[in-house]
C-alpha cells in the first residue's frame, strides 16, 4: 500500500495514537513479561540474567503442571457447557423467534446480564449454591432432602455452572450471527429435496454455522482460562486456576521471575489456541452467497 | 380440456394478517403442461407456487397433487421439486454433492450405486459434464442454474416448480436458456409450473399461461388465446402491448359494430349483439396499426409526435384528432419512406376490424 505524500501528515496524526497505544500498552509490556522471565530470583530480590530454569521449576513440580491442566479441563469443559447452552437458544433465535421486535428482545436479553459487574454475577451462584442457599431451600421445602447440603458450592462443578452463566453470552453472539446469515433458502430447499427437518439440521445448518461454533468457542474458552474469580468465589480448595497463580506469583510469594514465566507459558498457549481456531476458521469458510 | 389434471388448487386463500396474498383460486394443471403462472410483483404468482411446493399453508382450499390432498404435507413429502429464484445451492458441498443430495435421502430409496449413475445422467441432462468436482462459488450464473436444474430433476418429481429461473441471467444467457427449459421439458415429460413476470419468457415457453393480477387470475389461456383474444384491458396490455382508449358505442353497421374514438368512427368485428349502450375500452395493439389494409379496414389519420428508431423498427408516438392520449405504433422500417416519419408530419395507417379489441362493462381490469 502506498501513501499519497500529500496526505503523510494526516495519515501519521490519524495513526500515532493507536500505534502508541499498540507500542506501549502491548509490545513493551509483553518484551518486560518475557525478559522478566529469564531473571532469576535472590529473595527478596530479583536479578536481570538469562537462565531457563524459571520454565524447568514450571515442569518439575507437580504444582504447577497440576494447576494448568486443571485450567485446561475446566474451560473445556466451561466451552462445552456454553455451547450445549448457547447452540440451541441461538438457533431458537434465528429460526423460530418471530417477528423481528421479539427477538431483538430476547436477544438484548442474553446481552444485558453483560451490562451488570462481573463480580456480583459471580457472586450471585454463591447465593444459589451456598448451605443456606437457594438450591438448598428449594429442595428441602420440596422434601427432596431433609437437611441442607454442603455439596453443591466449593467445588469444580460450582465454578463450571458459574464460568457458563458468565460466558455463555460469548458463545451465543457469534452463534447467533452465524445461524441469521444462513439464507431460509437453503433451508427450503433441503426440504423440497425430500429432507426432513433433523436431517437438514444436520447436513445444512451445522455445516454451515461452523464458523460461529469456533469463534464462540475460541472466545469462551480464552476467557474461562484466564478467569480469576470464580475460583475464589466458589471453587474452594481444589479450584486454584492458572490465574490464581500468576497473582499469587507476583504478590503473596513474590517471585516475578517466576510469574512471568508462567504468564509467558499461558501466552504461549492462548496463541497455538488461536492459531489453531483461525486455520479451522478459514478452512471451514464458506461463502454464503 | 385438461386431460388428467396432476396439479390442483381448489378454493385456495393464503392472508397473511389482514393482507390477502391470494384470493380464492382455482386452477389445474394437466400431465406433462407447461404452465406460466404470470403477473407483476406482488400479484399473488410465487405465493400460488410455493403453495403447491408446500413452502406456504393454505389459509383455505385444498391443494392435491396426483390425486393426494397434500394441503396440509410439509415440503419435503410431496412429490415435486423447485429450481428457486437464487438457486439456492448448498455452499458447503461439490457440484455432485448437490446434485445428489435428494437421492441420500432414505425415503427415496434409491440405491448407493445408482445414485452416481443419476447424478452422471443429471450433470449431462444440463450439459456440465466434468464440473462435478466444482463448488457452487466457482461457477458462472448459468452453470449454477443449470446446477438447480439437475438437482430438481435428478429426483424424478412429478411436477417441476420453477420461480423465476432465468431472472438473474443476463439477456443473452437467458434465452439461451430458455430453449434448454422447452428441451427439457420435452425430454423429461413432466409437468411444469413456472413463476415470471417476464412475458416474452411466458409466450416462449408456456402451453397454457396463467394472467394474475392482485391476488386473482386475470385469464387463463393459451399464449396465442391470450394475445389475440385478452379479457381484460389488463391482460391485453400485460401480454404484447395496447393502446388503451375510451370509446363511445355508435349502433351497428352491417355485420360489425360501430365505436367513436374521438372524431373517427371504428369499425369493429365485435358481433352488434353483444355491443352495450354504455362505454366501452378499445385496446389497438401497435403491431397492427399497417401502412396499407383490406376494403373494410380503418383508416386513422395521425400526426406524428415522436419517432423512436429500434433497429430494423420504428416505434412511433402518435397523436389522433379528438383523442387526448398518445397512440404507438410500431412498423418495419423498410415499409415507411424518410419524408414519411418526421416530427410534425402527417401520416394514415390502418387496423382491420377483427384487430380491434373491445372491453365492456369493468374494464377498469
Amino acid at each position: 500500500m502506498t501513501v499519497d505524500r500529500r496526505s503523510l501528515p494526516g495519515f501519521a496524526a490519524l495513526f500515532s495514537l493507536p500505534l502508541a497505544w499498540v507500542i506501549l500498552l502491548l509490545i513493551v509490556p509483553y518484551g518486560i513479561m518475557i525478559s522478566v522471565s529469564f531473571w532469576t530470583r535472590q529473595f527478596p530480590l530479583f536479578y536481570p540474567d538469562f537462565q531457563f530454569g524459571n520454565f524447568a521449576q514450571l515442569f518439575s513440580d507437580p504444582q504447577y503442571t497440576t494447576v494448568i491442566l486443571r485450567t485446561l479441563k475446566i474451560a473445556a469443559l466451561v466451552t462445552a457447557g456454553s455451547l450445549l447452552l448457547g447452540y440451541p437458544l441461538a438457533y431458537f433465535l434465528a429460526f423460530t423467534v418471530r417477528p423481528g421486535s421479539l427477538r431483538n428482545l430476547l436477544y438484548m436479553s442474553v446481552i444485558v446480564p453483560l451490562w451488570v459487574s462481573y463480580l456480583l454475577r459471580a457472586y450471585t451462584w454463591k447465593i444459589i449454591l451456598g448451605t443456606d442457599g437457594a438450591l438448598n431451600s428449594l429442595l428441602v421445602s420440596l422434601g427432596i432432602i431433609h437437611a441442607p447440603l454442603d455439596i453443591f458450592l466449593y467445588n469444580q462443578t460450582a465454578m463450571v455452572i458459574t464460568l457458563v452463566y458468565i460466558f455463555v453470552p460469548f458463545m451465543v453472539m457469534p452463534l447467533y450471527t452465524v445461524l441469521d446469515n444462513i439464507p431460509k433458502r437453503l433451508i427450503e430447499a433441503s426440504e423440497d429435496l425430500g429432507v426432513g427437518p433433523f436431517m437438514t439440521f444436520i447436513q445444512v445448518i451445522l455445516p454451515l454455522s461452523l464458523g460461529g461454533v469456533i469463534a464462540g468457542s475460541t472466545m469462551t474458552f480464552c476467557l474461562a482460562f484466564g478467569d480469576f474469580v470464580a475460583p475464589v468465589l466458589v471453587g474452594g480448595p481444589d479450584g486454584t486456576m492458572v490465574a490464581n497463580l500468576l497473582q499469587t506469583q507476583f504478590g503473596a510469594a513474590l517471585n516475578w521471575p517466576l510469574g512471568s514465566a508462567l504468564a509467558t507459558l499461558v501466552l504461549i498457549l492462548v496463541l497455538v489456541l488461536l492459531q489453531i481456531s483461525s486455520r479451522l476458521d478459514r478452512a471451514g469458510r464458506i461463502n454464503m452467497t | 380440456m385438461i386431460s388428467k389434471p396432476i396439479v390442483s388448487l381448489e378454493g385456495v386463500t393464503k392472508t397473511y394478517g389482514n393482507f390477502t396474498a391470494l384470493h380464492a383460486t382455482d386452477l389445474s394443471v394437466g400431465e406433462g403442461e407447461f404452465v406460466t403462472l404470470l403477473g407483476p410483483s406482488g400479484c399473488g404468482k410465487t405465493t400460488t407456487l410455493r403453495l403447491v411446493g408446500g413452502f406456504e399453508r393454505a389459509s383455505a382450499g385444498r391443494v392435491v397433487i396426483s390425486g393426494e390432498d397434500v394441503t396440509s404435507r410439509p415440503p419435503y413429502l410431496r412429490p415435486v421439486n423447485t429450481v428457486f429464484q437464487d438457486y439456492a445451492l448448498f455452499p458447503h458441498m461439490s457440484v455432485s454433492q448437490n446434485i445428489a443430495y435428494g437421492l441420500s435421502v432414505k425415503s427415496n430409496n434409491v440405491p448407493r450405486a445408482e445414485q452416481a449413475a443419476r447424478v452422471a445422467e443429471a450433470l449431462e441432462l444440463v450439459g456440465l459434464e466434468g464440473m462435478a468436482d466444482r463448488r457452487p462459488e466457482e461457477l458462472s450464473g448459468g452453470q449454477r442454474q443449470r446446477v438447480a436444474m439437475a438437482r430438481a430433476v435428478v429426483r424424478r418429481p412429478r411436477v417441476l416448480l420453477l420461480d423465476e429461473p432465468l431472472s438473474a441471467l443476463d439477456v443473452k444467457l437467458r434465452e439461451g436458456m430458455q430453449v434448454e427449459l422447452k428441451r427439457l421439458h420435452r425430454e423429461l415429460g413432466i409437468t411444469f409450473i413456472m413463476v415470471t413476470h417476464d412475458q416474452t419468457e411466458a409466450l416462449a415457453l408456456s402451453d397454457r399461461i396463467v394472467v394474475m393480477n392482485k391476488g386473482r387470475i386475470a385469464q387463463i389461456g393459451s399464449p396465442t388465446e391470450l394475445y389475440d383474444n385478452p379479457s381484460t384491458p389488463y391482460v391485453a396490455d400485460f401480454i404484447g402491448a395496447a393502446n388503451l382508449l375510451d370509446a363511445a358505442p355508435a349502433g351497428p353497421d352491417g355485420g360489425f359494430t360501430m365505436y367513436r374514438l374521438g372524431d373517427t368512427l371504428i369499425r369493429s368485428a365485435q358481433k352488434p349483439s353483444l355491443a352495450l349502450a354504455s362505454g366501452a375500452m378499445l385496446g389497438i395493439r401497435p403491431e397492427r396499426l399497417l401502412v396499407s389494409g383490406s376494403e373494410v379496414a380503418n383508416r386513422l389519420s395521425f400526426t406524428i409526435k415522436e419517432v423512436l428508431f429500434h433497429g430494423d423498427r420504428l416505434k412511433l408516438e402518435l397523436m389522433m384528432r379528438g383523442v387526448d392520449k398518445p397512440i404507438f405504433a410500431e412498423l418495419a422500417r423498410t415499409v415507411l419512406a424518410s419524408s414519411q416519419t418526421e416530427t410534425g408530419s402527417h401520416l394514415d395507417l390502418y387496423v382491420e376490424p377483427s384487430d380491434i379489441l373491445v372491453f365492456t362493462g369493468g374494464h377498469a381490469g
